[in-house]
């Protein structure tokens, strides 16, 4: 009744013959996560200042890009994302970012093209 | 004979964290993982559907949503940012105890945590009630005069008010996306609760610290909200 | 192969006689025992769609509105649209067959979250208790749609609780997609590679990416719904600087992919019960894998042509009517594809093989009517008329539903152990296409003559077409109770099921059926290619018998 069409029929051999896997983790340094946590506290204060100047347009510009830096500050190193080997997690990542974006824009293409305002 | 039930049980004797119907620790531990980042991108979404109504209604009312701005405390906006920067930073610090199998430290930097979500909330509560008094909580009590930005230079006479309507609209979605920003908190701070006692007692150890990892990743997630709340809400024509 | 017996019974033991009594199954962490849980929850709330649709059908018999008044219409054709989108359609094929056969597909022992799985299913159960509240405490009736200002301003009835019951079933959802993707990605058997998995398990992680990424958008759109109508704050509302449209972009963008949602698993199904009954490797492979990612993808960027005449501006029509004839491309691929399978097969008729011819042809037009209205003039003409329902429910119920019987006929043996009869099978098959037919052809032409959407009352002209389509519902109606029954009556008295009935490839045959708790007896290795057709025989004539006895 066997349909097996496997070559042997081995069972899992994993966890039950080896010893603990050590799962390779990044550790991260106290030195690199305070240097993170002053980079964004720098950020916060870069962007606190210049909403106070006058840059027309460009107020709303920086003070995005300010933030998407320090959100990429944090996904990267807090979040570990640059030391993990999963490609995977980088594209979930990118995926969301990326139908959010799709989200906005194509809202956006609807609101900014209307003729009556 | 169950060959796969007596693997089963050689697996829960060498390691309880095991669950059945995983063939090894890396595989769980990457299952969970990945479970926690596709999470998070659902909750990207979630959020991302009210800052496209924000979107929608900045750039149908920039000056009305300028004049709101204002009304909020930047100084308490700017220190609960950083607030949640350092329970970020409190968090890396508390996974690298787990992953060194330092357990006090571990506890310590949760509750941490706990102790800067606190804070964040208890100034979030504090802005809510000034909110509340000024009567610009939207709905039947809300009332709202004040000043477009850039109108002080002008004479008495020739000043433009804002729109109360948008700038209820304003409002309505302060209270909706930090309400909800604050809810994650809460929910968070209970989390991190929940895990510390669990810490406490030695459960987490450098083979299996997989809860307290992904805990940390909704909490950053939770921080990379508000880095962008903040300055979509508090900093909008400052400058005026 | 190594199998155990159950001591009392002397039968082999499975995942359904594995534990006796509600706590073993309410507290389950069995994939398979939370299908049959999802399987019995969707049957039910199926009928209660059902229902509604029979009422609405009986109302159009005459061109008065004289069975009900407007407002109760209202909340008959809403409440239909609910229940059956949200608690049928989206759940039906993900929450039992693939929660079920995922991981039987794969070689796994169970979804990568079992528990998180059973949390899946009580938020399901408490958002279908949330509706049945909605439904006996008056009904709602804003359409199933939701539309603001109507919603959040003018309506007396339970739109919160109907509104909180979807934002339930919803997450729901979202865990179950969350749940496939990871497991697909991380509890595949050795050697099952991404190139050699089934088609239905690339299509439920296809629709899984959807589920995941649309269904958060709807959910917000639903709250501030609720808080709009219980703190009036006026974000849809134009009379305090609000957009309807907004409301209506954040419904659309779930609520289009939502619709891939429904018919992907079926596609799913369709290919695995094409190869079968053709006993031929599927055409194209690889495109048909990436036809379901490109329709997921591309079914993210189409969603306003559901807005065309609501005030959108041109140019954003222009694009999404662009966009939307785009996403017919991938469709149209795997049509083609299950096509040349079929051609110059070996072509048997059983049921679900039936039920695959429905789908294809039910599909293609369905389909073909969505081009129709993806044109912006076309769509200005038949919008909210009876064109569009008939041009959705050849897709859902002419294609998922279809292909959602025909996979439960298909792997029932493995569900249940045992065989269904075959020849009431056919039977029920046929009568569903000539009442699906009937009942919903007229409709295009209705539509198309110009009779609108959600009118209870119609100009006297359009009764016969009405009469017919109606004729079509009860003969519908008779095909899906058929099935009922029979599978029923098959759990006592069918034919016990040999492990592989059909000779069909892919790892869930290389089980027992029903099979044991963890799945197979032992872990699989997979050295061969998916569909491996050429290499397997010809369907049993008569299935054969298992060697260790099942109880009567």
């Amino acid at each position: 009744m066997s349909d097996h069409k496997s070559a042997s029929g081995h069972t899992s051999e994993h966890a039950s013959t080896q010893t603990r896997e050590h799962i390779s983790e990044h550790i991260s340094s106290v030195g690199s996560s305070v240097a993170i946590w002053l980079a964004l506290l720098a950020g916060t204060g870069i962007t606190v200042a210049a909403a106070f100047i006058d840059l027309g347009p460009f107020n709303t510009i920086v003070a995005l890009t300010i933030a998407t830096i320090k959100a990429t500050l944090v996904i990267l190193f807090f979040m570990h994302v640059k030391y993990t080997h999963e490609k995977l997690t980088g594209l979930v990542v990118v995926s969301a970012i990326f139908w959010l974006f799709i989200l906005l824009a194509l809202s956006m293409a609807d609101y900014t093209t209307r003729l009556w305002r | 004979m169950h060959t796969s039930q007596a693997a089963v049980d050689e697996h829960a004797h060498e390691n309880p964290a095991l669950l059945h119907h995983f063939a090894t620790e890396e595989q769980q531990k990457n299952a969970a993982s990945l479970g926690m980042w596709v999470f998070l991108a659902q909750e990207v979404m979630f959020f991302g559907g009210m800052f496209c109504a924000y979107l929608v209604y900045r750039y149908k009312y920039f000056a009305d949503f300028g004049s709101a701005s204002q009304q909020l405390d930047i100084k308490l906006g700017a220190t609960n940012t950083v607030v949640l920067i350092c329970s970020s930073l409190t968090v890396v610090l508390g996974v690298r105890a787990a992953q060194l199998g330092k357990r006090m430290a571990l506890v310590f930097w949760l509750l941490a945590t706990i102790f800067l979500g606190l804070v964040f909330l208890g100034i979030k509560a504090d802005e809510y009630a000034e909110k509340f008094e000024k009567h610009h909580v939207p709905g039947a009590s809300f009332s709202y005069h004040e000043l477009l930005p850039s109108q002080k230079k002008l004479p008495e006479a020739e000043r433009q008010y804002a729109d109360p309507h948008h700038a209820e609209m304003y409002f309505s979605l302060y209270f909706a996306m930090t309400g909800m920003h604050a809810l994650h908190m809460i929910i968070g701070v209970g989390l991190f609760g929940f895990l510390a006692y669990k810490a406490w007692r030695g459960k987490y150890t450098p083979e299996y610290y997989t809860p307290i990892e992904n805990a940390g990743l909704y909490w950053h997630f939770v921080d990379i909200v508000w880095i962008y709340l903040f300055p979509l809400l508090y900093l909008i024509d400052r400058h005026r | 192969m190594a199998t155990a017996v159950v001591a009392d019974t002397g039968e082999r033991e499975n995942y359904l006689n594995a534990g006796h009594g509600p706590k073993s199954w309410l507290l389950t962490v069995d994939h398979k025992r939370i299908a049959l849980l999802y399987l019995i929850s969707i049957t039910f709330f199926f009928f209660i769609g059902g229902f509604f649709a029979l009422l609405i059908r009986l109302e159009l018999l005459t061109p008065a509105g004289d069975l009900v008044q407007s407002d109760t219409y209202n909340k008959l054709f809403t409440m239909h649209g609910q229940v059956m989108v949200f608690f049928f359609l989206v759940p039906a094929v993900p929450a039992v067959l693939g929660n079920f056969l995922i991981p039987l597909m794969i070689g796994a022992k169970d979804l990568a979250f079992p528990r998180i799985n059973l949390l899946s299913w009580y938020l399901f159960i408490i958002g279908g208790l949330l509706m049945i509240f909605t439904i006996l405490s008056g009904g709602v009736d804003t359409g199933w749609t939701f539309y603001t200002p109507l919603s959040t301003e003018f309506l007396k009835t339970n739109v919160v609780s109907a509104a909180i019951g979807i934002f339930f079933a919803g997450f729901s959802s979202i865990l179950t997609g969350l749940n496939f993707i990871v497991t697909i990605h991380r509890m595949r058997a050795p050697g099952m590679t991404w190139n050699r998995l089934p088609l239905f398990v690339w299509a439920h992680y296809a629709t899984s990416i959807i589920q995941v990424l649309g269904t958060p958008v709807v959910a917000i759109a639903l709250v501030l719904v609720v808080l709009e109508r219980l703190f009036h704050l006026g974000i849809f509302n134009p009379l305090l600087g609000g957009d309807p449209l907004l409301f209506q972009h954040l419904f659309w963008f779930y609520s289009h992919p939502a619709v891939y949602i429904m018919i992907l698993p079926g596609m799913g199904i369709i290919s695995e019960i094409v190869c079968c009954f053709s006993r031929k490797r599927i055409f194209g492979y690889k495109a048909m894998a990436l036809a379901v990612l490109g329709i997921a993808v591309i079914g993210f960027l189409v969603w306003a042509h559901h807005m065309f005449v609501a005030g959108i501006s041109v140019y954003a029509a222009l694009i999404f009517s662009l966009l939307s004839y785009l996403v017919a491309v991938p469709s149209a691929i795997k049509v083609f594809n299950w096509t040349a399978t079929i051609y110059k097969g070996s072509i048997t008729y059983q049921t679900p093989m039936l039920y695959a011819f429905g789908f294809v042809g039910l599909f293609t037009i369905g389909g073909l009517t969505g081009l129709f209205l993806a044109s912006l003039g076309v769509d200005v003409h038949v919008h909210d008329t009876y064109f569009i329902i008939a041009h959705f429910h050849y897709i859902m119920v002419g294609g998922m539903v279809m292909a959602y019987l025909g996979g439960m006929h298909f792997w029932w043996p493995k569900i249940s152990g045992r065989m269904y009869p075959e020849g009431w099978g056919k039977l029920a098959a046929l009568i569903v296409f000539i009442g699906f037919n009937l009942t919903f052809f007229p409709q295009f032409i209705l539509g198309y003559m110009g009779m609108p959407r959600r009118y209870h009352s119609y100009p006297p002209e359009f009764q016969i077409l009405n009469v017919l389509s109606t004729a079509g519902a009860t003969i519908l109606a008779v095909g899906y109770l058929l099935p009922m029954v029979y599978f029923m009556w098959s759990m006592r008295y069918g034919k016990p099921a040999p492990p592989n009935p059909w000779n069909a490839a892919g790892l869930e045959w290389q089980t027992h059926s029903p099979p044991p708790t963890f799945n197979f007896d032992e872990e699989p290795v997979v050295t061969w290619e998916a569909y491996n057709y050429d290499e397997m025989g010809e369907i049993p004539e008569k299935p054969e018998k298992e060697e260790v006895p099942v109880a009567h």
